[in-house]
């Protein structure tokens, strides 16, 4: 299980989410949802050192709930919540760290395209394959 | 299956078939000229497709002779009025009717140009093909034949199915892109467009015919056969094409080996109308090295691509590969021979242009090539190869609203799409240099320069001043102090000068210098206070008039015994008064001078200022 999520400033609302599989998207979308206000406060008590890859919260944020949160925040505060299962001991810190660069570079990309309005929806198909790739890569 | 078939229909259908599918592919009939003979055969799109199944072409994958000659008599059944069916083909029946507007009537499969006219004249329903253009070329095959492509099952596997069909006319409500389509297809691609690959392209297209053109483009693009169906991936970008993208380029960014800014892009793009996702993609597509902006292949490729997509092409989930930019590189990028050799295309056009819908089918085919070569050798040819040509870019610009395809006078019509559309890009032309020319560095400061004492040359002084300023603080009273003494001089001088024209009629009024200074000399006991006007001449400020003023003054009682005033005071009065006069103009025109001057100084003077901050800043040390 996998979900991963863009959030961009300053209302945080989400720019893509994704999630395979796909059931249980609304409770994914609410666990991200809560998850933002970690990364807040993540934020605000880190000062200056925000560029570098953070974890939000390795662990369980319920206990009923078996899954793990991370979060990335990039200068521009936009934030990339990635919340996989806790059943999938493989993934390890530095794959997590490789998968938010990946995601980090495409929406680079996203962002240089004239067409794309930041703030709008993420529809790009490029962006989607990497997303895709990544997703596979872990499920 | 035994046919009879009649001495006559032999003859013809040999006939047909030989031209269908010329010598060096004897094996299958070409599903090209086929498709066009059975579309000018008139037919409705479904008898034709019953007609392929029936005659087998379907199962067998192609037209061979016996398909061909089933599916001819198939056709004459239709038009006679039979059901299709094999059963109907066992009588006897008239030869199949294919429209050729040249022939009165009969049937005809007379000259094979006859053949391609007539199926040229035909008004097919989404297909507009202009006869002007075949004429010329005697063995055109024709792009693709719809009625192939559909009346065939859908592909077993689009790997075979190269071209690209854009307008099936049959059965496929495809018209608006049969319309739009073609025109920069059926541009002359590359030169070696032979009927053979093209034909046996053909043969295998009728299996292959997808009905569904869009989906299986995407597909297409990665075939192997790419090197056979070279003329017709939508995805390469023909010749012409490029010169027109090159231009297009040219227009928003002289510089081609510069790149287009993304907004400047953005706008361009914009205004071919496609919704914004589509353009977005587009983009993801083209901008390979993803840095926002787009130099001259990308830009290319992503031209092309909005091309494509306004004919009606879907666009790819990656860039095909002849769209790269490492691929248009390689190719030839000869901008400008290209761009030469597409003026002399466009510039002779033959009069009776219609609105080119080409409505190819396919993109070039094998006719292709015979117009090429044709075209350098037949001046009709060319005319028609470059109202072609012309049509194909007008057609591109076709999807810019703004661009008027309409073709008025056709000499124009090329000539005119050019400016045409280098004016909507206007804005973006000044926006890229806009932005080509403020990042690098900040506009060099104008230099200020007075219009009105441009004869006082003060341009040089405020040069001079200026880079005093830079240099440290020169006040401008420095140049004015030379002139003093020669002012001095000059007053001296002056005065020997009056005293032989004292007698002369005070007419100084044309010379100004000369009338301030007689007058001046003359009235010393008047007017002790004049000014000179040769102050004016050296720019001095009024500062320096005084001096001056000192001069003439100091000077004056040294003139006034030697001046015999008395006798001529009524002449000198009218002379008083005009110099009076033209000595108040100067002196507004001083004053004037003098305040602009000023406010110069106070300009300079504060940049001064800034600089010597900037500087102190920069300077981590304040060095004393």
């Amino acid at each position: 299980v996998l979900v991963s999520v863009i959030c961009s400033p300053p209302q945080n609302y989400p720019l893509y989410i994704r999630s395979v599989p796909t059931e249980n998207e609304l409770k994914f979308h609410y666990t991200v949802h809560t998850s933002l206000d970690v990364v807040d406060e993540k934020i605000s008590a880190m000062g200056k050192a925000l560029v570098d890859q953070r974890e939000l919260y390795l662990g369980l944020l319920y206990p009923t709930e078996d899954y793990k949160v991370y979060g990335y925040v990039t200068n521009s505060k936009v934030k990339f919540v990635m919340v996989v299962d806790s059943s999938n001991t493989a993934l390890r810190d530095n794959e997590i760290r490789s998968m938010f660069r990946k995601l980090h570079n495409s929406y680079t990309d996203i962002m240089c395209n004239p067409f794309y309005n930041p703030g709008d929806r993420i529809h790009s198909r490029a962006f989607d394959n990497t997303v895709n790739s990544m997703m596979m890569q872990v499920c | 299956l035994l046919l009879p078939l009649s001495e006559t229909e032999q003859q013809r259908y040999s006939e047909l078939f030989s031209r269908c599918c010329p010598p060096p592919e004897a094996a299958a009939g070409g599903g090209s000229s086929g498709g066009e003979l059975f579309r000018a055969s008139q037919l409705p799109p479904d008898t034709l497709h019953q007609i392929t199944e029936i005659c087998g072409a379907k199962r067998v994958g192609y037209f061979g002779p016996a398909q061909f000659y089933i599916a001819l008599k198939l056709i004459a059944a239709a038009q006679s009025g039979f059901p299709v069916r094999i059963e109907s083909i066992k009588n006897e029946l008239p030869l199949p009717r294919f429209m050729a507007l040249k022939n009165d009537g009969e049937v005809r499969y007379g000259t094979p140009a006859e053949l391609h006219g007539a199926k040229f004249q035909v008004p097919h329903a989404t297909l507009e093909k202009n006869s002007y253009k075949r004429t010329d070329e005697g063995d055109k095959q024709e792009p693709k034949s719809p009625p192939m492509s559909p009346i065939c099952s859908p592909p077993a596997s689009p790997s075979t199915y190269q071209r690209i069909p854009l307008s099936y006319g049959y059965g496929k409500a495809r018209s608006g892109l049969e319309q739009q389509h073609g025109a920069p297809y059926e541009v002359r691609h590359s030169t070696h467009q032979q009927d053979g690959p093209s034909s046996g392209n053909y043969g295998a297209k009728p299996a292959l015919a997808s009905s569904t053109l869009n989906r299986s483009l995407s597909a297409e693009r990665e075939q192997p056969e790419s090197s056979a169906h070279y003329s017709d991936d939508p995805w390469r970008i023909t010749e012409e094409q490029r010169d027109y993208y090159i231009n297009q380029f040219r227009s928003l960014q002289p510089d081609l080996n510069s790149f287009i800014s993304g907004s400047v892009a953005k706008n361009f793009f914009t205004k071919s109308k496609l919704p914004i996702p589509e353009l977005s993609h587009i983009w993801e597509l083209s901008d390979v090295d993803c840095d926002g902006a787009l130099t001259l292949p990308e830009f290319c490729a992503a031209f092309h691509l909005v091309v494509a997509r306004k004919n009606g092409y879907q666009l790819p989930e990656t860039l095909p590969e002849t769209l790269l930019p490492d691929y248009l590189q390689a190719a030839s990028l000869k901008p400008i021979r290209d761009c030469m050799l597409f003026d002399s295309y466009s510039e002779p056009l033959p009069g009776g242009q219609q609105t080119r819908d080409f409505g190819r089918t396919e993109k070039v085919s094998a006719e292709e090539v015979p117009d090429n070569s044709a075209l350098l050798q037949d001046a009709k040819k060319e005319d028609k190869q470059a109202l072609k040509v012309s049509t194909a870019l007008k057609t591109i610009p076709k999807e810019f609203q703004h661009l008027t395809v309409k073709t008025a006078a056709q000499e124009s019509n090329a000539l005119k799409a050019r400016p045409r559309s280098r004016s909507y890009s206007s804005t973006s032309i000044e926006d890229a240099m806009k932005k080509g020319e403020e990042p690098p560095t900040p506009p060099p400061r104008p230099q200020k320069s007075h219009s009105r004492a441009s004869s006082l040359d003060l341009n040089k002084i405020f040069q001079q001043n200026t880079q005093a300023v830079r240099s440290g603080w020169l006040p401008p009273p420095p140049p004015a102090l030379p002139p003093r003494p020669s002012v001095a001089q000059t007053e001296q001088v002056s005065e020997v000068e009056l005293h032989p024209q004292m007698n002369r009629p005070p007419s100084q009024a044309e010379e100004n210098n000369s009338a301030k200074k007689e007058v001046v000399l003359a009235q010393p006991p008047s007017k002790p206070a004049r000014r000179k006007l040769r102050t004016e001449t050296q720019g001095l400020e009024t500062p320096e008039l005084s001096p001056t003023i000192n001069v003439t003054s100091s000077s004056h009682p040294a003139v006034k015994p030697h001046l015999p005033v008395q006798k001529q005071s009524s002449k000198q009065k009218r002379a008083i008064q005009t110099a009076i006069r033209k000595n108040k103009e100067a002196n507004a025109v001083l004053a004037r001078l003098n305040s602009e001057l000023q406010q110069q100084l106070k300009e300079v003077h504060k940049e001064r200022i800034a600089l010597e901050t900037q500087l102190e800043q920069l300077r981590p040390v304040t060095v004393l």
